[in-house]
């Protein structure tokens, strides 16, 4: 793989060569406090100069202290409402005079180009394909909207306190398939990205960027500025045992830690809906007044619902002991078991996003404290 | 849950009869039907609007297919003829928070009903109530209750749709919270550490103040498996919120819920355990 130098200033000409391909735009702007995902034209519409602050329940955008334009962690949104949309329609249907016609919903999926996925958010997208597209039953809408994405990597430099992917081997570093990777190098003297195509659609975009050939002390520069992240991850506040989790969790179904954790629970599923590889959804169908007409809808669903679990006679996991211990051992345990990978990918965002700041590295601790003390 | 739906029948020839009922109520939820303007044409194709005196004082007698209740019952009058429209209605749908949970007039269940008129009304041996407002399902059985303060238009024809087609309404109760990340709001509790009551509320208004960088209200009463416990406790210690203002937030359009009033008395007690 080559890398070429890119200079700061000529980040608008990358945007700009892109959306030239045919590409719509997405990538982090700062809205309503946070940084989003959203539409973007120029690079006006990034965050530039922000950072910010994450902890149990607690979310605030700063100033960071360089002009960088990623110089932040992943916030409330992850790639996922673009390629699993929180609801879309799958059919809708009309009474005949001898039965019913349907009519399967096929939206044109939109090309995309997502700018600044993270290491840990390449790992789920991953992983949701794994679950939507890599099986026996494929999620057509999903399939379609993923072929059609480009994928621009930016390699992490500012984890926040609740990340830890270096525990989960997801990240910071960018080593999963993409189409252009990035790194963003910014101090007194020079603002550059060191930038590598990683695909014959990446090389097409390179072709047309004013680069330069990356010396030594570029891909050093690189290779610190990512390595600093490593490191305030290890020093910092939060780690899992990837390898002993598993086990871990199939020995304490009842483990009193459960009862502890449902005391603060809310079951409000924001941990659900932020995280970036949470893929269950509900079907609803309808029909309007006449009942002439019918239309059945997919929507984010989640396992802290009591309907998720509906079946005849009730909901299997009534309270909220049995909601957390489910979420939790599919995406650290089962998950294993189901698809090959864990279902966690170490971002944090179930860890800032929850109201009532429970930690899943604490959580996972406390069952192994208490098994040790019994 | 929902609870299950009784069947609303109505011979092929005859269009069901629908029944619009108000007890004590703004009459707000009745309006969101007056609301659904361009369905409105669209219901009077397929249902008898049979009794409905917010919009027209044509009266027929009953029984009725299909009953749609507001407010809750704070006279003895009212508890007499809540019970007599359920005698006359194969199903009975109670709409809106008055009708669901009392109502903001149930603060009076919080105090004393006699000091409020006598501080209120110039002649108070006038006015005869109960010293409670309660919702209908204390007095009657109730097949199916649409929350909100005031409901939701979008609902309330699902629900109707639903009961004329004897299906389950799609009325999720889960938390506003998951409004909110459909919409792809940013969580104002954890980003602008606004107290917000969405993670306990019931889901309906489509995450209305949320969307306008608000704290939820509550006006859709509690969700299914609320833990206004751990709410309350984040409320005070983390974003700073005084026990008058949590019981005020508890103390709204739901407050005789039955989740929210213990909660709200466990406060006041100080019997709060975090």
């Amino acid at each position: 793989m080559c890398e070429f130098v890119l200079q700061a200033e000529h980040l608008e000409k990358l945007i700009q060569v892109i959306r030239g391909e045919g590409y719509q735009m997405l990538g982090p702007v700062l809205r309503d406090g946070a940084i989003v995902y959203d539409q973007i034209t120029t690079t006006q519409d990034l965050p530039r100069g922000w950072s910010d602050s994450q902890e149990k329940g607690f979310y605030r955008v700063e100033p960071g202290n360089t002009g960088a334009y990623f110089g932040y962690a992943v916030g409330p949104t992850s790639w996922k409402k673009f390629l699993q949309l929180p609801q879309r329609q799958v059919w809708r249907a009309q009474k005949t005079d001898d039965g019913l016609d349907f009519v399967q919903i096929v939206e044109e999926a939109p090309a995309l180009a997502f700018l600044g996925i993270r290491s840990c958010e390449l790992h789920a997208i991953g992983i949701q394909d794994r679950v939507f597209v890599d099986d026996q039953f494929c999620n057509e809408d999903y399939a379609h909207r993923r072929d059609r994405v480009l994928m621009i990597a930016v390699n992490c430099t500012s984890p926040a306190a609740t990340c830890f992917c270096t525990s989960m081997n997801t990240g910071p570093e960018v080593t999963a398939n993409t189409d252009l990777a990035l790194t963003e190098v910014i101090n007194d003297e020079e603002h550059y990205f060191l930038i590598a195509s990683e695909s014959y659609r990446g090389g097409q975009i390179l072709q047309q960027l004013p680069l330069t050939p990356a010396a030594e002390r570029h891909l050093k520069a690189a290779e610190s500025a990512v390595q600093s992240a490593v490191y305030k991850m290890e020093q910092g506040p939060r780690s899992l045992d990837r390898a002993g989790v598993k086990d871990l969790l199939y020995r304490n179904y009842e483990s009193p830690a459960w009862d502890l954790v449902a005391e603060r629970c809310l079951s409000c599923a924001n941990c659900t809906m932020a995280c970036p590889t949470c893929f269950c959804s509900d079907v609803q169908d309808t029909t309007d007044l006449s009942g002439e007409h019918a239309e059945r809808w997919e929507r984010w669903d989640s396992c802290f619902t009591g309907d998720f679990s509906y079946i005849t006679g009730g909901s299997v996991r009534p309270d909220t002991r049995s909601r957390y211990r489910q979420w939790m051992t599919h995406k650290l345990a089962t998950w294993h078991d189901q698809f090959g990978s864990s279902g966690c990918v170490g971002c944090g965002r179930c860890i800032t996003w929850c109201p009532v700041g429970i930690d899943i590295t604490e959580e996972v601790q406390r069952i192994q404290a208490m098994e040790t003390a019994l | 849950m929902v609870q299950h739906s009784r069947t609303v029948t109505g011979s092929p020839a005859q269009k069901p009869k629908l029944a619009v009922w108000k007890f004590a109520s703004c009459d707000g939820c009745q309006l969101s039907l007056l609301d659904c303007e361009d369905e409105l044409l669209q219901l009077a194709d397929h249902v008898e609007i049979a009794y409905f005196m917010e919009a027209s004082s044509r009266q027929q007698a009953g029984p009725y297919d299909l009953s749609l209740v507001e407010g809750s019952i704070t006279t003895a009058e009212d508890a007499r003829r809540i019970r007599e429209v359920r005698a006359q209605s194969r199903a009975l749908v109670t709409i809106g928070a008055c009708a669901t949970a009392g109502g903001i007039q149930a603060l009076r269940n919080f105090a004393d009903v006699d000091e409020f008129i006598a501080v209120v009304y110039a002649h108070p041996e006038y006015i005869a109530t109960l010293k409670t407002s309660t919702p209908i399902s204390a007095h009657v059985p109730v097949d199916f209750e649409l929350h909100g303060c005031p409901i939701n238009k979008k609902q309330l024809l699902e629900v109707i749709s639903a009961f004329l087609h004897r299906r389950r309404p799609q009325v999720p109760p889960h938390s506003v919270c998951i409004e909110c990340k459909l919409r792809g709001n940013v969580c104002v509790w954890v980003a602008h550490g606004t107290p917000c009551m969405g993670p306990v509320t019931h889901a309906g208004c489509g995450a209305l103040c949320p969307t306008y960088n608000r704290g939820c209200y509550g006006c859709f009463g509690p969700k299914e498996n609320p833990n206004t416990e751990s709410l309350c406790h984040w409320w005070r210690s983390e974003l700073g919120t005084d026990k008058a203002t949590l019981i005020e937030n508890l103390r709204n359009f739901n407050a005789s819920a039955p989740v929210f009033d213990a909660a709200s008395r466990r406060l006041e007690q100080g019997s709060d355990k975090k």
